[in-house]
C-alpha cells in the first residue's frame, strides 16, 4: 500500500539547511498496524506529514496505492487526502464552535458530501452516541480525542494516520482510545500508521520502526 | 443540509461566532447602502417633480423671449431684458411660419392689485385668447375672455388660484371689481390650481393685451410697433419642431434686419428642448449625490476586507484541519468569500430597507419628494454583494494559500 523509496526531506531554516530526513526506506502493506517510535527530532512528524500527503518529499519516491504522490500538485495533494487519509491529531483539532456531530461530519465535507446518518453511527461506533450535540469543551480529553476518531474512520479511508494519539491523555483514556483504533483496524481493515513515545502503547502495533537521526534505525515485529 | 447549501451555512457559522463584530462591519455597509438609497430616491423624487411640472407645459410649446441666450464678446443683456420682440413678429410668425397652431404674444409686468381690503403684488400677462389653449391652462370657475373683449381691450381679469385665494379668501371673485395699478378691471375667471413651484400659474393674472397696452404706457418701440415680453406658441406636428425653430430663426433676423455676423437678439426655447436639459442636469446631480454615498460603501468594503484578514489569522488552525480534511485551495477560497459576501449582501438588505425609510421620512416632511425605484435598490443590492465579493477576494485567497502544516500548528 505504502512504498517509500530514498525519501530525504530538507527545511530551510533562515541560510541553514535542515535535514530532517535522509534517505527513509519503508514499505508497508494494506491493513499493517505500524507504530513509529523515535527521539524527538528524529523525523516522526515529518515522515506523518509526508505519508500524508500535507508534504512534498526533498527527494526519493512515495507510492501511495499504486499512485507516484511526489509528482502531485497541491490540487491533487488535497483530493487524495479527501479520499484516502483520515488524520488524528495529538491535540485533537476539533473545530470548537461545531458540535460532536458537526465537526465528525467535517471529515466528510470534502469527500463526497455529508452524510448525517453515517456520522451518527461513526460517533455511536466510538461510544458517544449521546454527546453528538456537545460541543467540545463540553467533553473530556479523551472523549474529544474519541470524536477525532470518528471524524477520521467516517469517510471509511484505507489510512489512518495517527500523531501521538494520546499524548495529551491520561493513562485510562489513552487505553480506551488505542482499544478502538485497533479495534476499528481490525473491524475495517484499515491501515493504520501511529507516531508514539510510549512503548506500551507501541506493544498494541503489529510492527515497530525506530527512527534515529532521520534514518529506520531498526524495525522489530510484536 | 443539501451539498451546495454547505458553504452557506457554513458562512453563516463563521458570521454568527462573532455577533458584535459582523454586526459592526455590517453597519457600515448598511450605512453606505442606506446612504445611496436616500440620497438618489431624493435625486430621483426632484427629477420626476421637475419633469412632471414641464410635461403640463406639453411638448408642443415653443417661447421666444428677446436678448441673447448666450454672451459672446461684449456685454449683453439677460434674457427678456431687451425690447426687441414686438406683437407684429408675432404676428409675422403666425402667417408665415409653417406647422404652427396656435401663437399668444403676452407682456408681462409686476404690478399692484388691490380688491377690498386686501392688496397684493402679482404678475400680471396680457395675452391673446390663445393663450389658455397654449399653456394648456383650465378654468376653474367664471370664463376665460372672448376674441370681443380682446377687440375692445376690456379689462377683465382671469386670476391664478392663488392671487384669488389672498384677494378673496373663500368667496366668490367672479364680477368682483379690482383696482390694477392705476385702472380698474373685473374678475370673470379662476385659473384651476397646478400647485405651487416651478413654472405654477398660480400665481398669474391674465388679461387682454390689448388691456395690458393701455394700463402700461411706453410699450411702443420707436417705430410704434408694441413690445411684447415674450411669445409662446405650439406646433401642429412635434416632429417638426426644429424646422419651426429654424424658420423663426430666420423669419425674426429679417424683421430685425440683423446683419449675417450678428448674433439673435432672441432666444427661443422649446419645452422638449427643456425637458431634456433638466434631465440631463438632474440626472448629472443624481448620480453625483449617488457618487458621494458611494464612498461611505467603499469605507465599509474596507471594514469588511479589514475583518475577513483578522478572521483569517484567527483561524488559520481551522483552516488547517479543512486542509487536511481534503479541503482543495477552492473550497477554503470559497467558504471565505461566501462569508463577505453573506456579510455585505445582509449589510445591503439591511441598507435598503434603512433608505427606503428614510426617503419615506424625507418625503413625509413635504421638502423633497423621494422616489426608490427598483433600479436604485437592484443596483445598491449588487454593488453591496459586489464589495464583498471584491474585498473578501484578497483574505480569502490568502486563506486558500497556507500552508497546511504549519497552519495545523498555529495556535
Amino acid at each position: 500500500m505504502i512504498h517509500l523509496k530514498g525519501i530525504t526531506k530538507t527545511y530551510l531554516m533562515g541560510k541553514r539547511e535542515l535535514e530532517v530526513l535522509r534517505g527513509v526506506d519503508l514499505d508497508i502493506a494494506k491493513g499493517d498496524l505500524i507504530a513509529i517510535m523515535g527521539p524527538s527530532g528524529s523525523g516522526k512528524s515529518t515522515i506523518l506529514n509526508l505519508l500524508g500527503c500535507l508534504d512534498q518529499p526533498t527527494s526519493g519516491s512515495y507510492f501511495l496505492d499504486g499512485r507516484e504522490v511526489s509528482r502531485l500538485n497541491r490540487g491533487e495533494l488535497a483530493a487524495l487526502r479527501s479520499q484516502k487519509i483520515g488524520f488524528v491529531f495529538q491535540s485533537f483539532n476539533l473545530l470548537p464552535r461545531l458540535s460532536a456531530l458537526a465537526n465528525v461530519e467535517l471529515g466528510m465535507r470534502y469527500s463526497g458530501g455529508v452524510d448525517k446518518r453515517r456520522a451518527l453511527d461513526a460517533l455511536a461506533r466510538v461510544g458517544l452516541s449521546e454527546r453528538a450535540n456537545h460541543r467540545p469543551n463540553e467533553l473530556s480529553g479523551g472523549e474529544q480525542q474519541r470524536v477525532a476518531i470518528a471524524r477520521a474512520v467516517v469517510k471509511r479511508p484505507p489510512l489512518i494516520l495517527a500523531d501521538e494519539p494520546t499524548g495529551n491523555l491520561d493513562s485510562r483514556a489513552g487505553a480506551e482510545v488505542i482499544s478502538i483504533l485497533t479495534e476499528l483496524h481490525a473491524e475495517q481493515n484499515i491501515t493504520l500508521v501511529m507516531i508514539t513515545h510510549e512503548a506500551d502503547i507501541a506493544r498494541h502495533c503489529q510492527r515497530i520502526v525506530h527512527l534515529k537521526d532521520g534514518q529506520v534505525e531498526r524495525e522489530e515485529k510484536v | 443540509m443539501k451539498k451546495w447549501l454547505e458553504p452557506f451555512g457554513t458562512a453563516w457559522v463563521g458570521v454568527s461566532t462573532h455577533k458584535l463584530r459582523s454586526f459592526l462591519t455590517v453597519l457600515g455597509i448598511v450605512i453606505g447602502v442606506s446612504a445611496v438609497i436616500s440620497l438618489m430616491s431624493i435625486g430621483k423624487g426632484t427629477q420626476r417633480d421637475i419633469l412632471s411640472r414641464l410635461s403640463s407645459l406639453g411638448s408642443d410649446l415653443i417661447s421666444i423671449s428677446p436678448g441673447a441666450s448666450f454672451t459672446s464678446g461684449g456685454v449683453r443683456g439677460s434674457v427678456g431684458s431687451a425690447q426687441t420682440l414686438t406683437q407684429e413678429d408675432a404676428a409675422a410668425i403666425a402667417q408665415g411660419v409653417s406647422f404652427i397652431n396656435l401663437v399668444s404674444p403676452t407682456y408681462s409686468t409686476r404690478l399692484q392689485l388691490v380688491a377690498g381690503g386686501e392688496n397684493t403684488n402679482a404678475t400680471v400677462t396680457g395675452v391673446s385668447t390663445d393663450y389658455l389653449e397654449v399653456m394648456r391652462l383650465k378654468i376653474a370657475s367664471g370664463a376665460f375672455f372672448t376674441d370681443y373683449e380682446y377687440q375692445r381691450g376690456a379689462k377683465v381679469l382671469v386670476l391664478g388660484s392663488g392671487v384669488k385665494e389672498t384677494l378673496f379668501g373663500d368667496s366668490d371673485a367672479i364680477g368682483q371689481q379690482v383696482r390694477i395699478g392705476n385702472s380698474v378691471g373685473f374678475v370673470i375667471g379662476v385659473l384651476e390650481s397646478k400647485g405651487t413651484g416651478f413654472g405654477s400659474p398660480d400665481e398669474a393674472v391674465l388679461l387682454p393685451l390689448t388691456a395690458m397696452q393701455q394700463i402700461v404706457s411706453r410699450t411702443r418701440t420707436t417705430q410704434g410697433e408694441y413690445v411684447v415680453s415674450t411669445i409662446v406658441l405650439t406646433v401642429s406636428d412635434e416632429k417638426k419642431i426644429d424646422n419651426v425653430i429654424s424658420e423663426i430663426t430666420s423669419l425674426l433676423r429679417t424683421r430685425h434686419r440683423l446683419a449675417a455676423s450678428a448674433s439673435n437678439d432672441f432666444t427661443i426655447t422649446s419645452a422638449l428642448e427643456l425637458t431634456q436639459t433638466v434631465t440631463e442636469a438632474s440626472g448629472t446631480l443624481t448620480l453625483l449625490l449617488g457618487a458621494i454615498a458611494a464612498i461611505s460603501l467603499l469605507v465599509g468594503g474596507i471594514g469588511v476586507m479589514n475583518i475577513m484578514l483578522v478572521s483569517v489569522l484567527e483561524r488559520t488552525r481551522e483552516i488547517g484541519i479543512r486542509k487536511a480534511m481534503g479541503a482543495r485551495e477552492r473550497d477554503i477560497w470559497l467558504q471565505f468569500l461566501m462569508e463577505a459576501a453573506f456579510l455585505t449582501l445582509a449589510g445591503g438588505i439591511i441598507g435598503v430597507i434603512a433608505g427606503w425609510l428614510i426617503s419615506y421620512f424625507v418625503s413625509r416632511t413635504g421638502i423633497v419628494s423621494a422616489a426608490v425605484t427598483p433600479d436604485i435598490v437592484i443596483l445598491a443590492v449588487s454593488v453591496s454583494v459586489g464589495i464583498g465579493l471584491f474585498f473578501g477576494f484578497y483574505p480569502a485567497w490568502n486563506a486558500s494559500r497556507l500552508n497546511p502544516i504549519e497552519a495545523l500548528r498555529s495556535e
